[in-house]
């Protein structure tokens, strides 16, 4: 084959444009298969709120709702136990709850919590997304003598105090995320809606 | 059957591949016990597709059925749990062949100049196969396989600005779901199969195209007799497919012990909270990754930050990938560097075996001490190894090679 009366010039440039054409076509394609990954509609429709009666809940107990496939964690806490919050302060990463994705506006508050002996928490570490344990001892061996009462994560030994706040010093970054929630009762919670939403 | 071959000949380099591949591939004479690894690694591979599609004509991808179709596959199916074990300790083997391997190749310097590709392949290979055993783990769906996987999916939501978006979409839920289960079955059983697979030809053909290295060091390419055939050369077949095999027959021997014997590891191949049903609402008391992860797992829990821990993990296995560059001594193999290396490699290997071990304890001020300190020598390793062996004092390489 002949190349003598070839324009490389142009070749190069018919060359390169159906390359680059071709390459957006490609990018286009990929848009719908990477779509496919996202929550479908059914898995968005899932994540209705809750309903709780927290009547029954003992002074110092935990109780443990699922909420869009997540455990949702409601403590009644103690008199004692929110006084002892603030002995926390000097430990923690965020003692004043200054990060707004963690919790919505009418949980920032010392207690973090609507009613302040009422805590509602999203049971999902911040690090890694394990399911921090309820510990709320005063000073056990294995969590030491300056424990208050909190959260432990088993995964990798993040704390938190008895409002869901970070200690520092440990992998988690933030506090325990507060869901959006509000009483519809003075002993019924909905989980997953409040004042705000629709 | 000489006519056949011909016919086939004239349609389908056959015999041409037969003898670049085999009978014609010569491999240098002095392969020792460390060789065995590269053709154990294919065969554990090989073991591995063929017991998994057998596992899947009965396996049910689905987060309402999938436990207890594992337990059916074990209790029901017949000969279900032979297979499922061997699967299970197939991902071991594969681990410990592949281990070895690599060190091999530290050991050897056969990631050096002309086989960066063949390292870099061969990088890509175990980057797959730990994706690929990652993704299998969540298939029997139970306590470790649920919560393991939400620890290593939530790493990527360490990422800055897109992490927590770049997780709902690995997950395709807000939590691990049935949805993240159908989809790691698809990747685990098609996808990276046919990565592996691919990879694994591209390791072969690359190592192929410049010749193997072997434990002096030496190209045997540089001393060819009157044929062009290296003088330290022997033909791959007969000579080292019946060696393999001898590797085999022990390697087999080892396999069938675990198999029938132990075949959940101790609880470190197939750990006992994943004989429960997954259960998003509560995590296990003590969560270790299966064992062949554990060094990376050491390296993330040693660092008190979120980013950080999973930034210096991803790095232990990123710095593997440059060894090529990161090594710029001439003297391949070993037997012929300096004493600083030798130490170096060794300090290496302890450092990968004990943050195995730290991994697996439950979490206490001494082992996250020990954590940081062999995390520190782990990575100490590769700026030493930049730092010493542009100008190492290394002894003189033979021009052939030895015994």
């Amino acid at each position: 084959m002949s190349t003598d009366n070839v324009d490389t010039g142009r070749r190069r440039f018919l060359v390169a444009s159906t390359s680059v054409v071709a390459a957006v076509g490609a990018g286009f394609v990929a848009v719908p298969f990477v779509s496919s990954w996202m929550p479908s509609e059914r898995a968005k429709n899932a994540g209705a709120p809750v309903e709780v009666d927290i009547s029954k809940l003992e002074e110092g107990r935990l109780l443990i709702v699922e909420w869009q496939s997540k455990p949702v964690w409601i403590v009644r806490r103690s008199k004692k136990t929110l006084s002892d919050l603030l002995k926390n302060d000097d430990h923690l990463r965020d003692p004043h709850s200054e990060n707004p994705d963690q919790q919505p506006p009418y949980a920032q508050n010392e207690a973090r919590s609507i009613k302040p002996e009422t805590l509602v928490l999203v049971g999902i570490c911040t690090h890694l997304g394990c399911s921090p344990t309820y510990r709320p001892e005063i000073g056990p061996a294995d969590l030491g003598e300056n424990w208050l009462g909190g959260f432990f994560c088993p995964c990798h030994s993040s704390r938190f105090d008895m409002a869901g706040r970070v200690f520092q010093g440990v992998p988690a970054p933030t506090n325990l995320v507060v869901p959006p929630h509000k009483y519809l009762s003075d002993n019924v919670i909905r989980v997953g809606e409040d004042e705000g939403a629709a | 059957m000489g006519n056949l071959i011909a016919w086939i000949d004239d349609r389908f380099p056959l015999t041409k591949m037969w003898n670049e591949h085999l009978a014609e591939y010569y491999a240098p004479k002095n392969f020792n016990f460390w060789y065995f690894f590269g053709s154990l690694a294919l065969m554990v591979l090989v073991i591995q597709i063929i017991s998994g599609i057998f596992l899947t004509m009965h396996y049910k991808p689905d987060g309402a059925t999938a436990f207890a179709s594992v337990e059916y596959i074990m209790r029901d199916v017949p000969y279900g749990w032979l297979i499922r074990y061997i699967h299970s300790t197939g991902a071991t083997a594969f681990f410990i062949v592949v281990y070895l391997h690599m060190l091999r190749g530290l050991m050897y310097g056969s990631y050096k100049k002309p086989r960066e590709l063949i390292w870099l392949f061969g990088m890509f290979i175990y980057l797959a196969l730990m994706a690929e055993a990652f993704m299998g783990y969540l298939l029997p769906w139970g306590q470790m396989s649920y919560w393991g996987e939400q620890v290593i999916i939530s790493l990527f939501s360490a990422i800055p600005v897109i992490g927590d978006d770049l997780t709902l979409w690995i997950r395709g839920d807000f939590v691990i779901g049935d949805a993240t289960l159908n989809r790691f079955f698809a990747l685990h059983v098609i996808a990276l199969p046919f990565v592996l697979v691919f990879l694994v030809i591209a390791h072969i053909i690359a190592l192929h195209e410049v010749g193997s290295n072997n434990p002096d060091g030496v190209e045997i390419k540089k001393n060819k007799d009157a044929n062009g055939i290296p003088l330290d050369g022997i033909p791959f077949h007969p000579y080292y497919t019946v060696k393999d095999i001898v590797g085999v027959v022990v390697f087999l021997f080892f396999f069938s012990v675990i198999l029938f014997y132990f075949p959940d590891g101790g609880g470190y191949m197939l750990e006992h909270a994943n004989f429960i049903a997954s259960d998003p609402l509560k995590t296990p008391e003590h969560i270790a990754p299966v064992w062949y992860f554990t060094p990376f797992y050491a390296i993330l829990r040693a660092v008190p930050d979120k980013l950080l821990g999973v930034g210096a993990m991803f790095a232990a296995i990123a710095f593997l990938f440059f060894m090529p560059w990161i090594d710029r001594c001439k003297v391949k193999s070993v037997r012929y560097r300096s004493g600083i290396y030798k130490t170096n490699l060794i300090v290496f290997c302890i450092s990968f075996v004990v943050l195995g071990w730290l991994a697996m304890q439950p979490v206490t001020e001494t082992i996250t001490l020990m954590s940081r300190l062999f995390s520190f020598l782990y990575f100490a390793f590769f700026i030493v190894l930049y730092i010493t062996s542009k100008n190492e004092s290394t002894k003189p390489v033979p021009d052939r090679v030895t015994s």
